[in-house]
């Protein structure tokens, strides 16, 4: 028998060649070398902002009927809690409302004509109407039923055996405040984005590791008409996603489709069409296909984590807002939420439509830019 | 009349500091096939892709079938065909998708490209397996593909970088013959080598060593115009014989080929096998002796002797 091959201290020799060469590779590997150190930070990071279960400044419309200073009192008592911000004023409470569909506004305080009679004869002085379709949201503003109302009462301080509510609360959208009615049209995105980016930020890359790209090069074909021919065929794959999440999630979980189909597949296209540029952009970037793995997982974090999928946009720091309106996934979050759950129309919800259209055709300009059919 | 498909002047190419090609003049005839022939980084690669516009020069100019390069290297496109070095088809499509892929891109019209791939197919013995993946092919089918794709759209000017460098010697002839007929059909070649035997069929070749053309001319005249004598020498102990022979000044080289020495002596020496036996008296007795005529290793050999690393 060959010792070479059987003794203990060999096999630990030729484990520590292999071990070497490893740690050799891999610091010569400087994107993934960062990528270890960067990984941890940036999601301890993002976790640390985007874990906000205690959400505050939530913007709300007001509608003030009353005109009265019980109304100017109430709206001052209810900003000092800090939970609600008022942004915006409307005369009638079914502008309120559109501007809730439009996703400018969370909720509306309707303060009716009759509050000083309302305030006496102990009923809710007002009512709050609230989009009910991000769970954390409604629950949110729901805490605010029963908010005493020491200001307003002074003449009546001693009779604090109020029982009754403060407001009546009506939520729009979700009533039964089930969480799936949110995550799933929110998962369209994610699953979107996990995907679309993935496809493409390995396209070039895998062309360049097997050699491809040089046969491409030499070729009349040109940068823009690659990157069209490489992205076109993965819209339609990223449209067969977006059914199967929708359809079980009204099958399964009884979420429904409130908006209109030409509206869904409308802003389906243009956020398909953001992430597959995102990716190829990736490419353009990537030395390898592990490089281009880990630049996607860069991106896919914060769309999970900061897009308002998971933590409502409104709960995070300011910092992690601009970062989120960053993502195109954030925008579409906004978009097929607004369009599945609130029926929007892509009329009220242009600045994130045109948003991910700009970004694709100046991804795709951007991209093909970098991608030279040179090799110097 | 001859008429210059590829014109070089003073081309210059640096990667940084490092001088991948120095002023390179080149005029390549149409319709020739022209080689280069040289060691491994020599140059030969970075010279074809500058000339295919690949790569942009640092100095010099390139003038390739009358357009000038870099700057109307897409136009260039479509009048050439380029085989890399590594094997750079996709490996995951079928013969005949591949070559259906190329016809598009190269924009050949529906019926005109069905013509012509099948043209293509029975040209390169590959119609029994048009519906292979490329990926199962056989280094030699491979190589027959990739010539099929380069000549797909009928280039005038092939570029082909060490086809033959993973082809086994059966399949390298049968290659060269496709080559002889591209250019009897009015193709121009311009092939990169490091085997002799394929530089020697070319019509003229250049060698190249640390990106300086050391040499250039048809083969035959590079060889009558070697500037040193070969004499063979066999008997034993070859080995110390080269080790001996090579320290002297008046020898360039030598190299054992079998039973004997080819022994690369200065033109300027006289009767090189009298000189040998005076010189060496010792050690070349009983030693048969041969004046022979030069080849194109020797002649490569002599061309390239310095600066070698």
């Amino acid at each position: 028998m060959d010792k070479n091959l059987f003794g203990i201290h060999n096999s630990l020799q030729r484990i520590y060649a292999i071990m070497r060469k490893e740690l050799r590779q891999l610091s010569r590997d400087r994107p993934t070398f960062g990528m270890i150190v960067m990984i941890p930070l940036i999601e301890l990071l993002l976790f640390g902002f985007a874990i906000n279960t205690n959400i505050r400044h939530l913007p709300v419309a007001i509608v003030d009927q009353s005109h009265s200073e019980l109304a100017r009192t109430l709206v001052a008592d209810l900003g000092a809690t800090q939970v609600v911000k008022f942004t915006y004023n409307y005369p009638t409470p079914s502008a309120a409302a559109n501007a809730i569909t439009r996703g400018d506004v969370r909720a509306a305080l309707i303060i009716p004509k009759d509050i000083a009679q309302r305030l006496g004869d102990e009923r809710p002085v007002a009512q709050w109407i609230i989009d009910g379709s991000d769970t954390m949201v409604g629950n949110a503003i729901l805490t605010l039923k029963n908010m005493p109302l020491t200001n307003l009462t002074t003449q009546t301080l001693t009779n604090s055996n109020l029982t009754k509510s403060t407001f009546e609360m009506t939520l729009l959208y979700n009533p039964e405040r089930r969480s799936a009615i949110n995550i799933v049209p929110g998962l369209v995105g994610i699953i979107l984005t996990m995907t679309m980016v993935l496809f493409t930020s390995a396209a070039l890359v895998r062309e360049r590791e097997r050699g491809n790209l040089e046969l491409l090069i030499t070729t009349p074909i040109k940068p823009m008409e690659l990157m069209i021919g490489k992205i076109v065929p993965y819209v339609f794959v990223g449209m067969i996603q977006m059914f199967i999440i929708l359809g079980l999630g009204y099958l399964i979980f009884d979420v429904p489709v409130n908006g209109h189909i030409d509206q869904l597949l409308l802003a389906t296209l243009v956020f398909i069409s953001a992430s597959l540029t995102l990716g190829m952009l990736i490419s353009t970037f990537a030395k390898t296909q592990l490089q281009s793995m880990q630049l996607t997982v860069f991106i896919l974090i914060p769309s999970i984590l900061l897009s308002g999928f998971m933590f409502p946009y409104e709960g995070m720091p300011l910092l992690a807002q601009w970062i989120a309106e960053t993502l195109p996934a954030t925008h579409f979050i906004r978009l097929i939420r607004g369009i599945v759950l609130r029926a929007a129309q892509l009329t009220d919800l242009w600045p994130d439509f045109l948003w991910l259209a700009s970004f694709t055709l100046l991804g795709l300009f951007v991209a093909a830019k970098r991608f030279k059919k040179r090799l110097d | 009349m001859t008429r210059i498909a590829i014109a070089t002047e003073g081309l210059t190419h640096c990667f940084g500091n490092f001088k991948a090609i120095d002023h390179i003049d080149l005029a390549i005839s149409a319709n020739t096939i022209y080689g280069f022939l040289g060691p491994n980084g020599s140059g030969k690669s970075t010279c074809m892709r500058l000339i295919t516009g690949l790569l942009t020069p640092t100095r010099g100019k390139i003038r390739v079938l009358d357009m000038d390069i870099p700057t109307q290297a897409e136009a260039l496109r479509l009048r050439i065909g380029y085989m890399t070095q590594k094997f750079s088809l996709y490996e995951d499509l079928s013969v005949i998708e591949h070559l259906r892929f190329i016809a598009q891109i190269y924009n050949l019209d529906n019926r005109y490209s069905t013509q012509r791939i099948n043209e293509q197919l029975s040209a390169y013995g590959l119609n029994e397996r048009s519906t292979r993946l490329v990926g199962s092919l056989s280094g030699g089918q491979r190589q027959r593909l990739a010539l099929a794709c380069a000549t797909l759209h009928k280039p005038e000017l092939l570029v082909l970088d060490e086809p033959t460098s993973a082809v086994d010697p059966e399949n390298r002839r049968d290659f060269w013959e496709k080559l002889f007929d591209l250019c009897d059909q009015g193709t121009t070649i311009l092939v990169s080598t490091h085997y002799m035997d394929e530089a020697e069929r070319c019509h003229g070749i250049a060698i190249l060593e640390s990106g300086i053309k050391r040499a250039d001319g048809s083969p035959s005249q590079l060889m009558k115009d070697l500037g040193a004598q070969v004499v063979e020498i066999s008997g034993d102990n070859l080995r110390r014989l080269k080790q001996l022979l090579v320290a002297h000044e008046n020898i360039i080289s030598a190299a054992q080929q079998g039973t004997h020495l080819r022994v690369l002596i200065k033109e300027h020496v006289e009767k090189p096998q009298a000189w040998l036996q005076q010189e060496f008296a010792d050690d070349m007795q009983g030693r048969e002796l041969n004046l022979v005529r030069p080849s194109l290793e020797d002649v490569f050999v002599h061309c390239t002797g310095e600066g070698r690393q």
